[in-house]
């Protein structure tokens, strides 16, 4: 317990135990206090009185994938700005325009993709 | 055996008391937020609300509770059952746990760590895993387009809220929660930075699912979304983690903005009154506007989410990332005491 990295973060493993505990008991709870009765309609998915005529897992618009392909290009960006806005007031105007042309880089990126339509949702 | 007690039991008991004492009033809050959410409706539109378990409908939280944890759990016939199981287990966890780093009065914290914002950021995005994770192993188209839906929109505003972050650190040269409210002393951010208070709270509206982004739900058109499937206690776990995280974003929004614990002046009649509960106060002020919001303000359309979140949010507060940058580094304006 001498270290001090542990003794901050050790609370938050232990919260982590605890709420898997409360999220876990809470489940099991329910499986002992309820009664259990599935049957065959019961159990079936859920399709405001059809009968499901495929399963769920089909194909999906490849524009979700596009966001997600997206996304991880800017949280990167993000996470890269994080260590530079904490210590901007050290690294000067040197480090203030090498972000400034880094950012610049990843604007004109992004406006090729506004260009190019993988914005749109129609 | 002395110092095995004193060394390892004691600061554990402690530590496991200390999130008994978070967890509590984080729980209440909830099971009184859903309360307060359907009597807040109610007085908009004109309607009395709960009223009839307990005076004022007070009881009406532990009743749907009790009524809950007496219903049958289904596991739909296509399901992976792991999975279908693993996903409310792990948005209310993910919910619970990010709590642990939230300074609630000057030193009353759980874990004071120096990442404390990076700490909120991640947790915050690893909370698609569990909606993803619902939809998937649901095995129903409703829950399968909910999910799909509800990935799409929490990515997509987690990028504007990272830099809205970065604008905040910006301001004040550390990741740590109690640094950045010590740093609004002279003023809250949610004056200088106001176009930024108000992108954090709307995207805060998406992360959530709220109301009018509540595409994942859209109870009119796909029923629940992600948790359609789910019943009894599952159903409950999703329930909890849903109004757990409004909370939450209240609470990173009164950080960030809204001057955490600190009183809105420093003058005799506002610091008499403990820090802890101008934060209450705060957060229950933001947790009344996202009630306002959803009961006045009708549902976006998809296309209209994306093309707000995209192409209005992200290049807005890209431009601010840089103005505040720069205009800290020209007038010499950027904190020096970096911890």
């Amino acid at each position: 317990m001498t270290n001090p990295l542990i003794i901050q973060y050790l609370p938050i493993l232990v919260f982590l135990v605890i709420a898997a505990a409360v999220a876990g008991g809470a489940v099991v709870m329910s499986l002992l206090v309820a009664r259990q009765n599935p049957d065959s309609e019961k159990v079936s998915p859920y399709e405001c009185g059809f009968e499901p005529f495929e399963d769920a897992r089909r194909k999906f618009d490849v524009r979700f994938y596009l966001v997600s392909i997206l996304f991880i290009i800017f949280d990167l960006e993000v996470a890269f700005l994080f260590p530079w806005a904490v210590t901007l007031g050290e690294i000067g105007m040197f480090g203030f325009w090498s972000m400034i042309v880094f950012l610049g880089v990843l604007t004109v990126g992004f406006a090729y993709e506004w260009k190019k339509g993988a914005l749109e949702w129609e | 055996m002395a110092s095995f007690w004193s060394g390892y039991v004691l600061p554990l008991v402690i530590i496991v008391a200390e999130i008994v004492l978070i967890v509590g009033p984080v729980m209440l809050g909830v099971a009184y937020l859903t309360y307060a959410e359907r009597k807040v409706m109610g007085a908009i539109q004109m309607r009395q609300g709960p009223n009839l378990v307990g005076p004022f409908g007070l009881l009406q939280p532990i009743a749907d509770g009790i009524k809950l944890l007496g219903k049958e759990m289904i596991f739909p016939a296509g399901a992976n059952p792991a999975i279908f199981i693993g996903a409310p287990v792990m948005t209310f966890l993910l919910a619970l746990v990010a709590w642990a780093v939230i300074p609630f009065d000057a030193g009353i914290v759980l874990a004071d760590i120096n990442v404390g914002v990076l700490y909120l950021y991640a947790i915050s995005s690893l909370g698609v895993y569990g909606i993803v994770m619902a939809g998937w192993a649901s095995n129903s188209k409703y829950a399968f387009l909910g999910g799909l839906r509800s990935a799409a929109q929490m990515v997509s505003y987690e990028v504007s809220i990272g830099f809205v972050m970065i604008t905040v650190l910006l301001c004040v040269g550390s990741l740590n929660l109690s640094k950045i409210v010590l740093a609004q002393q002279t003023v809250w951010f949610c004056i200088p930075l106001f176009p930024m208070f108000i992108i954090f709270f709307v995207s805060a509206l998406a992360e959530t699912n709220r109301a009018p982004f509540d595409l994942p739900e859209g109870e009119s058109e796909i029923v629940a979304g992600f948790f359609v499937e789910y019943s009894a206690m599952a159903y409950a776990l999703f329930m909890l983690a849903e109004y757990g995280n409004m909370i939450l974003m209240s609470a990173i929004t009164t950080i960030l903005f809204l001057g955490g614990w600190l009183p809105p002046f420093n003058v005799v009649p506002f610091i008499w009154v403990p820090g802890i509960i101008w934060f209450a106060i705060k957060i229950a002020f933001i947790l009344f506007v996202f009630l306002w919001v959803r009961a006045t303000v009708p549902r976006y359309r998809y296309d209209q989410l994306m093309r707000l979140g995209w192409k209005v949010f992200l290049p807005f507060s890209l431009v601010w990332v840089v103005l505040t940058a720069g205009v800290l580094v020209g007038f010499g304006w950027l904190p020096k005491n970096i911890g």
